[in-house]
């Protein structure tokens, strides 16, 4: 506990508010980070960790609040302001030019004169020195694009410290990382603390917070919901803070009578665009009749192996059998061939990939069975009376509200929306359903019709695969329970035996043979 | 000598010939490399080359028609700067406005002001920019070789050529030595990267566009005032559209930007000389073809037959912060 404080936090913020159209990403969030520390930032992705560091950074403007910089208001409109109070900031994509030199970037925004040569030089000798002090050598002349992703960051850190920053904030510094950069990193972070910086770590691994922070604050759906200090919280009780506790009444669930497999995957390796293994070798097996719920803290390869599972993008590796047909390696592996089939999907972001928010409910109704000769007219056109019909009675029968089929979908609530995108797969009567956060931004009761349906599903003997970050929705829907993190599986459990805790402590990241020791809470 | 007496004037023109090409492959080159992409050089070009020619003409001066020339081009850049930094617009779209509203504007101010068909009246000599003679020409007239070169080569070019020359090395140094030079080749990296270090990417993109103008002014002006007398319709013929070749060719760098500004003069040149010339089989030589070259090559180059050359990463990307 650092009691009571000598000197003035290094930075305070009081009531900061921020809003990007409909996203309130910031709700009057207050923060003290005491000079000399380092101070976690953690939540999950979307939580507003990164816009909060980017309003202090003066990238953002707050809509409302207050910054105070070592006890003084301070306004900060712009990068420059943050910087010459001392405020730096790596940016969890990095801020380098990547043609230019390493020493180019550095001097970039503090050139020291219109000519850049003396500016270069001093600038050159200072890079030596920090170099010496922190370990963070890079050659001067190199050019960005050329560097690896933890010279790159390195150069960003020095390239705050050349600036004079007292104050450094971190934005998911080791998502990029491999371990032992990640432990070159903080190696530096604590060797900045000892010289009287101010460090701020914003990340979603637990882990690492317990590992290099003195205090910790917890933010999540864009409030800060707890401060603790680093030493008297546990990697479980951030967890549980950080996901927060929802509390639903259990929907009725018979015993599981699983049939065959439905849905094989067998080593599954998944890369995104910058070739990052966001799955690393996933085996499941999916039955008839049984819930399979997949959980992790958002963004650690859960939504990418759904994408995989439903023919949005293609794996790197693996092999994909769907009731009993081998599809990947296959010619015909897209979401079109694995809807006929008889997949449905309902993807985790319904407004990118689930509907059209400017087209009719009706229209959203057939999105993807659009051939079906159903919906067409004389002509072989498509028929708009019928696609009403459908769009109608389909409305009515899932209760959608308002049952007015000539809506636009982005006028229906969240819960309406996800109710519509359900009822259109259901209604396929599919074999395998994939549904991706069922209920995200859905309101309690849109939660339990959901949930009534999944279950009724289950029932009609489909194999149901449930993604998503709310425990409380896992423990409700799932008989089986698949545990994510880093794009493994790290642990599975029936439902009887999971618990939050163990299932949070996995999700954290510590083993399972940790988790099975831990005291289990009530 | 008889080579010389065909080369000379076959490189004196091209000379001639590259300096407005050169002035407006520096002015989008400075404007991309700052992440704005001008395919308004044309138009830009244009209304300096009318401007000029129609204040020298009322004042029987070439410098005041030059400054108007200039202003006139910034007046363009500012609606550019606006369209496409403070408006967040589609950069092409906002040139090629600007490439239609000078094409019109000239010909009807011209028509109006001067009731000529649209052209201005003819510049007496006084009014335009005329060869300079080097000191010491006279002197070397009698050294063989040595002697014609310095008069018609070196010499015998006009101011604004060799301001557009020695424009050349004033840019390389800018861009790769100066703050003003890395800001902007930042801005047209990575706006973000500048942004977070404090620099205005709004304003820098604004001076770029300005100083694009200026130079297309230049060029305007050296069309209508020094290599022609008197502005006429759509006088600037697609240079604006060779330059951004040049510049595209030169792989967005001021000297290879400079030889490849040479090389389209040559052609130009060439071209000219040859107009009317008998080929055994051919008839007429085809003087359109080498005029069609540059577009040609640019295209090869483009399509990445020929080396690879990289645009600056966010040219043509609008800034934009919020998400």
């Amino acid at each position: 506990m650092i009691l009571p404080p000598e000197a003035p936090p290094a930075i305070e913020l009081r009531g900061i508010d921020k809003r990007f159209g409909a996203v309130h990403a910031c709700r009057t969030v207050d923060l003290r980070v005491e000079a000399g520390t380092i101070h976690g930032i953690v939540g999950e992705n979307g939580a507003g960790k990164s816009t909060l560091m980017a309003i202090m950074h003066g990238f953002y403007q707050a809509d409302a609040g207050e910054i105070l910089v070592r006890g003084q208001p301070a306004a900060i409109r712009g990068s420059r302001d943050a910087i010459r109070l001392g405020i730096d900031m790596v940016h969890q994509h990095f801020m380098l030019v990547e043609r230019l030199t390493v020493l180019e970037n550095v001097l970039l925004g503090a050139e020291g004169g219109a000519r850049l040569a003396p500016g270069a030089a001093r600038a050159r000798a200072e890079l030596a020195r920090l170099g010496d002090a922190y370990g963070l050598r890079v050659d001067p002349q190199a050019r960005i694009e050329d560097l690896s992703v933890g010279a790159q960051q390195r150069v960003e850190i020095l390239k705050a410290l050349h600036r004079g920053a007292q104050i450094l904030i971190l934005d998911e510094p080791t998502g990029v990382l491999t371990p032992q950069e990640a432990d070159d990193l903080f190696r530096v972070l604590r060797a900045l603390r000892t010289q009287g910086c101010t460090v701020l770590l914003i990340t979603h691994k637990l882990r690492e917070i317990m590992a290099v922070t003195d205090r910790v604050s917890v933010m999540r759906a864009g409030q800060m919901v707890a401060h603790r200090d680093t030493a008297a919280t546990s990697a479980a009780e951030l967890g549980e803070l950080m996901i927060g506790r929802r509390l639903l009444p259990p929907p009725p669930r018979s015993a599981p009578q699983p049939g065959p497999a439905l849905l094989e995957a067998r080593g599954l390796v998944v890369r995104d665009a910058a070739g990052v293994e966001r799955v690393r070798g996933i085996d499941l097996a999916l039955r008839g009749g049984e819930v399979l719920g997949i959980i992790g803290l958002a963004g650690n390869g859960q939504g990418e192996l759904l994408e995989t599972l439903a023919g949005m993008r293609a794996p790197d590796a693996g092999e994909i059998r769907l009731r009993g047909r081998a599809v990947f390696p296959g010619r015909d592996f897209n979401a079109a061939a694995l809807r006929r089939l008889g997949l449905g999907h309902v993807p985790e972001d319904r407004l990118r990939s689930g509907l059209l928010s400017r087209a009719s409910a009706a229209d959203t109704a057939i999105l993807g069975y659009q051939g079906d000769p159903a919906y067409r007219g004389r002509l072989g056109l498509l028929s708009p009376g019928r696609i009403a019909g459908h769009g109608a009675r389909l409305m009515r029968g899932h209760d959608v509200r308002p049952p007015d089929p000539t809506l636009r979908a982005g006028l229906l609530s969240g819960g309406n929306q996800q109710k519509l995108i359900l009822a259109r797969e259901i209604e396929r009567d599919p074999s395998v359903l994939l549904v991706g956060q069922p209920t995200r931004g859905v309101d309690i009761g849109g939660i339990d019709a959901i949930h009534r349906r999944l279950l009724a599903c289950r029932a009609a003997g489909k194999a149901v695969l449930v993604v998503s970050v709310e425990l409380d929705e896992i423990l409700a829907l799932a008989d089986r329970i698949l545990v994510m993190f880093d794009g493994r599986v790290v642990g599975e459990l029936p439902a009887a035996e999971a618990t939050e805790g163990r299932l949070g402590l996995l999700m954290a990241g510590i083993g399972p043979e940790r988790a099975s020791a831990a005291p289990v809470p009530a | 000598m008889e080579v010389l007496d065909a080369a000379l004037p076959v490189l004196a023109a091209t000379l001639r010939l590259a300096t407005p090409l050169l002035l407006a492959a520096l002015a989008g080159l400075v404007s991309e490399r700052a992440g704005i992409v001008d395919v308004g050089l044309e138009g830009k070009m244009l209304v300096g080359a009318f401007a000029a020619a129609a204040v020298a003409a009322v004042t029987g001066q070439a410098v005041p028609g030059l400054l108007a020339g200039i202003g006139a081009a910034c007046l363009l850049g500012l609606v550019h700067a606006y369209a496409s930094i403070a408006l967040n617009g589609s950069q092409v779209v906002s040139g090629m406005a600007i490439n239609i509203i000078a094409s019109g504007l000239t010909a009807t101010l011209a028509l109006i002001w001067f009731r000529q068909g649209g052209q201005t009246p003819p510049l007496p000599p006084g009014a335009r920019f005329l060869s300079v003679v080097l000191p010491g020409t006279e002197a070397l007239a009698g050294v063989p070789v040595l002697g014609r070169v310095y008069a018609t080569l070196l010499g015998g070019q006009t101011a604004l050529a060799y301001l557009a020359f020695a424009l050349v090395p004033v840019s390389a140094y800018v861009l790769g030595r100066t703050r003003f030079g890395l800001r902007l080749r930042a801005c047209g990296e990575h706006p973000a990267a500048a942004d977070t270090a404090g620099v205005s990417v709004a304003r820098l993109r604004c001076a770029a566009v300005l100083i694009a103008s200026v130079l297309c002014g230049i060029a305007g002006a050296s069309i209508a005032t020094a290599q022609g007398a008197g502005f006429q319709r759509d006088m600037v013929s697609g240079r604006g559209f060779i330059a951004l070749a040049a510049m595209i060719l030169g792989g967005w760098r001021p000297w290879p930007t400079l030889l490849a500004c040479l090389g389209f003069g040559l052609l130009d040149a060439a071209a000219i000389r040859l107009q009317g010339v008998a080929v055994p089989g051919i008839g007429q030589f085809p003087v359109q073809a080498l005029q069609a070259l540059p577009y040609g090559l640019t295209v090869v180059l483009l399509a990445g037959f020929v080396g690879r050359t990289v645009p600056p990463r966010a040219s043509g990307v609008p800034y934009v912060k919020e998400r």
